[in-house]
C-alpha cells in the first residue's frame, strides 16, 4: 500500500463527523404513456464515511434510479422531490455546472457495463488523466496526471500499468475494464463511490477480483460506498449495512448480519430463501416468490408486496406500513405489520443464523423438497445411456485475407471431451465464458458428425444418421435457451410456439389442440394464454413457455443452455423448482449448462467443469463440491459468494490472476498452469511436468475424476 | 398424457413417412391461431378495412364502367371538345372529344392491375431470393447475388425498350413481368441482410433443432419477422410501378394509344393543368386515391402482423422501417456508383 499512501490523504482526516450522504424522503417519477411512473417513493438513508451500504432489490425496484438521482444524472423529464444532502450540502436544485464540480471529484460512480463506461476512441490512461485534469485545473500538469493514472492502474491491479495505460478499452478484457473504471472512480480521492451492479456483467472468478479491488479502493480512499446489486451473495461479505428495496421503497434496513439472520419482512425472507446455496450439504427447497413486482404507475392501496406475500392478511391491504424498528435493536427497521410474528416463528430455532432464516422462509412460503425421479433409485450403471460423447473435438479455422483466405491458426473451441448422461440424471456443465460450453451444446444439438470423436444419442451414433432417423432423434432431444425473449418468435402466439414441434413431427391438429392447454398447465400457465404474443409475458413466464415447447414431444433428454441466468432471483427459483419437478414427474434427463455453480449444485446430479475446451473435473455433484480436486474447480468454488455475512467474511478466497488465455493459442501441457496457484507454488522440477505433459483425467474417488498431476482435495466452501 | 403421446407417436411416424416436399407446406398459417389472430386484428383496424373496400370498389368501377355510361374509351364525341365535367360527360372530354370518365376507368383497369401485380410480384420475388441467399449462404448466395448485381448494373429502361417491340400486339401483362423483373433487386439485398441477422436469433435455432426443414423456417419464422419491411416495400412498389409504366408509355413503349392507362392520361394532362384542369386532376386524383388505399391497407396488415404495434406506436415504427428502407437503398445505390457505402452492405458479402 505504499503507492496508495502517497496517492491519497489518510482516511478519516476530514472535519465532518456526520454522514457523507443523507437522503431523505426522496421521490422520483417519470412520465410514461400510461401515467406517471413512481420509480422511487419516499426513500431515506444515510452513508457514513468509510461505510459500505448495500442496496438490494429486483429489477424495477428503483435502486438504480435513486442512485442516479444522487449523481444528478436523471433525464430532464424526471420529477425529483425530497432532499439529498452530500456532506451537509443540498444537491437537489443545483445546476448541472455546480454538480459537475462535485461529480467525479467528491462523488464517483462505477457502472454496470464496463465497455460502455469507457470511451472507445481514447486510451485508458488518457481517460483517467482527463478526470484528473478536469478537476485539478491549473494545479495538475499533464505529465503529473499521466504519471498518476499509471499509479492508479497499478493500484487496481493491472499488470504492466505503464504499458497498459496506452491501450484502448477494446484491448482490455471485461474484468480489466471494470478495474480501469474503478481506477477512474477513485482518481480524485472521492468521499462517496456509488457502484451500480459492478459485477453483474462479469464471470464469477472476475467478479471476485473486482470485489477485491473495490475493497482496496475503499480502504485507500476511506470513502463511503453504496453498492447496488440484485445478488444477496455479493453484498454479504462486503457491505456493512443493507437496504432492501421493493416497489420504490426501502422495506428493510439494518446491519448486514441482522438482516441476513433475522429478516423481519417476508420479501427479504423470500429473497434469502430463493438463492440456491453452493455450501448446502443436502438439497434445500428453493422459495419462489409468486407473481410479479407491481406496476409503479398505479399502485393499489396497502402494502405493495401483499399480493405476493404468503403472510398477507386483510390489514395489509388497507395501509402501506412504514419502516419501523424491530426487536428494539436500534438499527434494524422493517416495513411489515407482522414482523413480530416472523420473529416468533424464528424463536423456535435454537440460534439466529442464516440457515435458520432460510428454514423459516421455507416454512413461511410453504415449499418442500422435490423428490427424486423413480428411475434414480436404480444404480447408475444399470440405467440407459441417454447421451454419450467421446473425445469430441470442434475447431474453427482463423483466416486472414479477403480474396485468398489463408489459414493462420486454429481455435480449439472444444478439444476432446468425454462424458455421458444416464436416464433420469442431470449433468451440469460449468466454466467461465469462452471455455467451450456453448460450442459443446451446439455440436450435440446439431446432430452432425463431429470433427473428431463420437456423439451418440439414445444409443444412436449421430454420424450414422440419415435425414429421417435424424428427425426421429430430434424428437427425443429438445432444447431450452438462455434468453427467453430471443428464443420465442415475437410474431407467433404462444399456442403456435408450443404447437410448432408437434407440427414438425406430424401430430394431427386435434391432438395438438388438446395438448397445448395440458402443456401450459404443466408449466404453470393458464390455457387462455395460448393466443397471446410472447411480448405480453414476463421473463420467467417466457422461460416457462420455452420449457413447455421443449416438453411438447415428451423428449428423453432436454438440453438447457443457461436457462435461468437472465432471470431475477425470485423468478429464477420458480423456474428451477419447475425443472426439478418436471424431472421427477417425467423422468427426464438434463444437460444443464450454467456459469452459476450454486444453481448447478442445486439441480445437478453430476457436474463437469470445463476449462479452455477440456473437462478438468467431472463427477458426482456432492463429491466435486465438497472436496474439489482440481485447482481450477477450487478457485471457481471459492469465488462464489455465499449469502451469509459471517461465513463470507471468514472465507479465504482463491483469487485467480489474469483472464482466460486465447483458445487459439492454448498453453502447452496443462492448460490451466498459467493461472494456477498450485503450479506457482510448486518447486521448478515439479513445475516442468505441468508445462510438458498434459494431465490425463484420473479417477480420484468413486465417480470423481480430475485432470491434474498434483490433484488433492481442498475444502473451499 | 402418456396415451396422447402414444397416439402422437403413431401419427408422428405416418406423418414423417408421407412428408414429401409437396404436401409438407400447403399453407403454414391455415387453421392455426396465428392466421385467425391476424385476421381479427386486421378487421379491428377500421381505416385499413375501409381502404381495402375502396380498392375493391375501384376494381369494380374500372371493369364495370360500361354499365354506367354510354361512352367508351376509344369513341369520340365530335360535338363536344374539351367540355368541363357535367352533363353526359361526367368527367368532361379531351381535345378530340373522348369521354374522360370512360378513359379514366379504362386507365384505372390497367394501372390497378399493373400496380398491384408488379408490387406483389417484385416484393415476393425479392423476399424469396433474399431469404434463400441469406439463409443458405455459400454458393446459393454467391450465384443469386451475382444475378442481383448483374440486373442492378443493366440499364433497365434500355432492356425494356429493346424488348417491347417483340411483345407488341401481345398481351400487356408481359409488360407487368418486365417491370417487376427490374424492381426487386435492391429489396432482395436488404432482405438478405435481415435474414443474416434473424438467422442467428435463438428462435430460428430452436426451430432448426426441433427438426423444422429450412423451407418452413423461412416461411414461418424469417418472413413474418420482416413483414413490416416487405409490406412497406410492396406499397411503395405499387406507386412506383404505375409511374414507371407512365414514363415508358410516354416514350412509346408499354400501353399504346388508343389504349390508355392512368399514367398516359396524367402525362397527357400535365400541359393543361391550369387551362383544362379536369384532364389532369381527375386521373391524378384517382391515382392518389389508389396509392393511398394500398398504403393504408398495407399499414393495417402490418399492424395486424406486428404484435408490438399499438395505435400510438404505429407512426414511429413506420417511420423507422421507412428510414431503414431508404438508407439501405441509398447504400446500394452509392455502392453501384462505385462510391464507398456509408455503412453496412459491404460486410454482408
Amino acid at each position: 500500500m505504499t503507492a496508495a499512501d502517497t496517492l491519497f490523504e489518510p482516511a478519516g482526516g476530514s472535519s465532518d463527523v456526520g454522514p457523507v450522504l443523507e437522503v431523505s424522503d426522496l421521490a422520483v417519477s417519470f412520465p410514461s404513456e400510461s401515467g406517471r411512473v413512481q420509480a422511487v417513493r419516499g426513500l431515506s438513508y444515510q452513508v457514513s464515511p468509510g461505510e459500505v451500504l448495500g442496496i438490494v432489490g429486483e429489477s424495477g425496484s428503483g435502486k438504480s434510479v435513486s442512485s442516479l438521482a444522487v449523481m444528478g444524472l436523471l433525464p430532464s423529464q424526471a420529477r425529483i422531490s425530497g432532499s439529498i444532502k452530500f456532506q451537509g450540502r443540498e444537491l437537489i436544485g443545483l445546476s448541472d455546472d455546480q454538480l459537475s464540480k462535485i461529480r467525479g471529484r467528491k462523488i464517483s460512480m462505477v457502472f454496470q457495463d464496463p465497455l460502455s463506461a469507457l470511451t472507445p476512441v481514447y486510451t485508458v490512461g488518457d481517460q483517467i488523466a482527463e478526470g484528473l485534469l478536469v478537476h485539478g485545473k491549473g494545479r495538475v500538469t499533464k505529465q503529473a496526471a499521466a504519471k498518476r493514472s499509471v499509479e492508479l492502474l497499478d493500484l487496481v491491479g493491472i499488470p504492466n500499468a505503464a504499458e497498459r495505460a496506452k491501450a484502448f478499452p477494446h484491448e482490455f478484457s471485461g474484468g480489466m475494464r471494470q478495474r480501469a473504471v474503478i481506477a477512474l472512480a477513485i482518481a480524485n480521492d472521492p468521499d462517496l463511490i456509488i457502484a451500480d451492479e459492478p459485477t453483474t456483467a462479469l464471470d464469477v472468478t472476475v467478479q471476485a477480483q473486482v470485489l477485491e479491488v473495490l475493497k482496496t479502493a475503499q480502504e485507500v480512499t476511506g470513502a463511503g460506498i453504496v453498492i447496488i446489486t440484485h445478488d444477496l451473495g455479493v453484498v454479504a461479505g462486503f457491505a456493512d449495512r443493507l437496504m432492501v428495496m421493493y416497489a420504490g421503497k426501502a422495506v428493510e434496513t439494518g446491519h448486514v448480519d441482522e438482516v441476513y439472520q433475522r429478516p423481519r419482512m417476508p420479501y427479504t425472507l423470500g429473497l434469502l430463501g430463493s438463492i440456491p446455496r453452493v455450501d448446502a450439504d443436502e438439497k434445500q427447497p428453493l422459495v419462489p416468490i409468486e407473481g410479479q413486482p407491481p406496476s409503479l404507475v398505479d399502485l393499489p392501496q396497502g402494502c405493495p408486496f401483499a399480493p405476493r406475500c404468503p403472510m398477507a392478511v386483510d390489514a395489509c391491504l388497507t395501509d402501506e406500513p412504514p419502516l419501523s424498528e424491530v426487536d428494539n435493536s436500534g438499527d434494524h427497521y422493517a416495513a411489515c405489520i407482522r414482523s413480530d410474528e416472523l420473529g416468533a416463528v424464528e424463536v423456535q430455532a435454537d440460534e439466529a443464523s442464516v440457515a435458520a432464516a432460510v428454514d423459516v422462509a421455507a416454512e413461511v412460503f410453504g415449499v418442500e423438497v422435490i423428490g427424486e425421479p423413480e428411475v434414480a433409485r436404480i444404480p447408475r450403471d444399470q440405467r440407459t445411456v441417454v447421451l454419450d460423447v467421446r473425445d469430441m473435438v470442434k475447431e474453427y479455422p482463423v483466416t486472414k485475407g479477403v480474396v485468398f483466405k489463408r489459414r493462420i491458426g486454429t481455435v480449439h473451441a472444444v478439444d476432446g471431451i468425454t462424458f455421458d448422461i444416464r436416464e433420469g440424471e442431470t449433468l451440469g456443465v460449468v466454466g467461465e465464458s469462452g471455455c467451450g460450453k456453448t460450442t459443446t451444446l451446439m455440436e450435440i444439438l446439431g446432430l452432425e458428425k463431429p470433427m473428431r470423436g463420437e456423439i451418440s444419442v439414445l444409443g444412436q451414433n449421430v454420424s450414422a444418421l440419415n435425414g429421417r432417423s435424424r428427425k426421429a432423434v430430434r424428437r427425443d432431444m429438445q432444447v431450452v435457451f438462455q434468453d427467453p425473449m430471443a428464443s420465442l418468435d415475437p410474431r407467433m402466439p404462444i399456442g403456435d410456439v408450443i404447437a410448432e414441434p408437434m407440427q414438425v413431427h406430424g401430430i394431427d391438429k386435434e391432438q395438438i389442440a388438446k395438448r397445448i392447454p395440458e402443456l401450459l398447465k404443466l408449466v404453470g400457465l393458464r390455457r387462455e394464454h395460448a393466443d397471446r404474443y410472447p411480448a405480453e409475458f414476463s421473463g420467467g413466464q417466457r422461460q416457462r413457455i420455452g420449457i413447455a415447447r421443449a416438453l411438447a414431444l415428451e423428449p428423453k433428454l432436454v438440453v438447457l443452455d443457461e436457462p435461468v441466468s437472465a432471470l431475477d432471483v425470485s423468478i429464477q427459483a420458480g423456474v428451477i423448482n419447475l425443472l426439478d419437478e418436471l424431472k421427477a414427474k417425467l423422468g427426464l434427463s438434463y444437460l444443464f449448462v450454467a456459469h452459476d455453480l450454486s444453481v448447478v449444485r442445486h439441480i445437478a446430479d453430476r457436474v463437469a467443469v470445463m476449462y479452455l475446451g477440456k473437462i478438468v473435473e467431472i463427477g458426482d455433484v456432492d463429491s466435486v463440491f465438497s472436496s474439489p480436486q482440481h485447482p481450477y474447480t477450487q478457485a471457481l468454488l471459492s469465488a462464489i459468494p455465499i449469502p451469509d455475512p459471517i461465513k463470507e467474511r471468514a472465507r479465504e478466497r482463491i483469487i485467480l490472476t489474469g483472464d482466460l488465455p486465447s483458445p487459439a493459442n492454448p498453453p502447452s501441457g496443462c492448460r490451466f498452469r498459467t493461472r494456477c496457484f498450485l503450479h506457482a507454488s510448486l518447486p521448478p522440477e515439479k513445475q516442468s511436468k505441468c508445462i510438458e505433459v498434459e494431465p490425463p483425467r484420473a479417477v480420484q474417488a468413486p465417480d470423481h475424476e480430475a485432470a491434474c498431476h498434483y490433484a488433492e482435495p481442498r475444502q473451499v466452501v | 398424457m402418456t396415451t396422447i403421446l402414444n397416439e402422437g407417436d403413431s401419427a408422428g411416424t405416418t406423418g414423417a413417412a408421407q412428408g414429401s416436399p409437396v404436401d409438407a407446406a400447403p399453407d403454414p398459417d391455415k387453421g392455426t391461431s396465428r392466421g385467425r389472430l391476424v385476421l381479427r386484428r386486421f378487421v379491428r383496424n377500421k381505416a385499413a378495412l375501409v381502404c381495402l373496400a375502396l380498392i375493391v370498389v375501384l376494381y369494380f368501377l374500372a371493369f364495370c364502367y360500361p354499365l354506367f355510361t354510354q361512352w367508351t374509351y376509344d369513341q369520340q364525341d365530335y360535338t363536344s371538345f374539351l367540355v368541363p365535367p357535367g352533363g353526359t360527360h361526367w368527367f368532361g372530354t379531351d381535345k378530340i372529344g373522348t369521354d374522360m370518365f370512360a378513359q379514366v376507368m379504362r386507365g384505372l383497369q390497367k394501372s390497378l392491375t399493373i400496380g398491384l401485380l408488379v408490387g406483389i410480384i417484385s416484393t415476393s420475388f425479392a423476399a424469396l431470393v433474399g431469404t434463400t441467399a441469406g439463409y443458405f449462404l455459400g454458393w446459393t448466395d454467391r450465384s443469386l447475388m451475382w444475378i442481383v448485381d448483374l440486373l442492378l448494373t443493366l440499364p433497365s429502361f434500355l432492356i425494356i425498350a429493346i424488348c417491347s417491340p417483340a411483345f407488341r400486339g401481345k398481351t400487356w401483362l408481359i409488360f407487368v413481368g418486365l417491370l417487376a423483373v427490374f424492381q426487386w433487386m435492391i429489396t432482395a439485398r436488404i432482405v438478405r441482410g435481415m435474414t443474416l441477422t434473424l438467422k442467428e436469433r435463438e428462435f430460428v435455432k430452436a426451430a432448426k433443432f426441433m427438426g423444422q426443414p429450412a423451407r418452413r423456417i423461412i416461411f414461418k419464422h424469417i418472413l413474418p419477422n420482416m413483414a413490416s419491411l416487405l409490406i412497406i416495400d410492396a406499397t411503395i412498389n405499387v406507386g412506383s410501378a404505375v409511374l414507371a409504366e407512365t414514363s415508358l408509355s410516354f416514350f412509346g413503349f408499354g400501353v399504346q394509344p388508343p389504349d390508355v392507362s392512368l399514367g398516359t392520361l396524367i402525362s397527357d394532362g400535365t400541359e393543361s393543368t391550369l387551362t383544362y384542369p379536369w384532364l389532369f386532376f381527375i386521373p391524378a386524383g384517382f391515382l392518389v386515391l389508389f396509392v393511398l388505399s394500398v398504403n393504408f391497407a398495407g399499414d393495417g396488415l402490418r399492424d395486424a402482423l406486428d404484435p408490438s404495434s399499438t395505435k400510438g406506436r404505429r407512426k414511429e415504427s413506420k417511420r423507422k422501417a421507412l428510414g431503414e428502407l431508404r438508407k439501405a437503398k441509398f447504400d446500394v445505390q452509392t455502392e453501384r456508383r462505385g462510391m464507398p457505402a456509408p455503412q453496412g452492405e459491404g460486410k454482408h458479402r
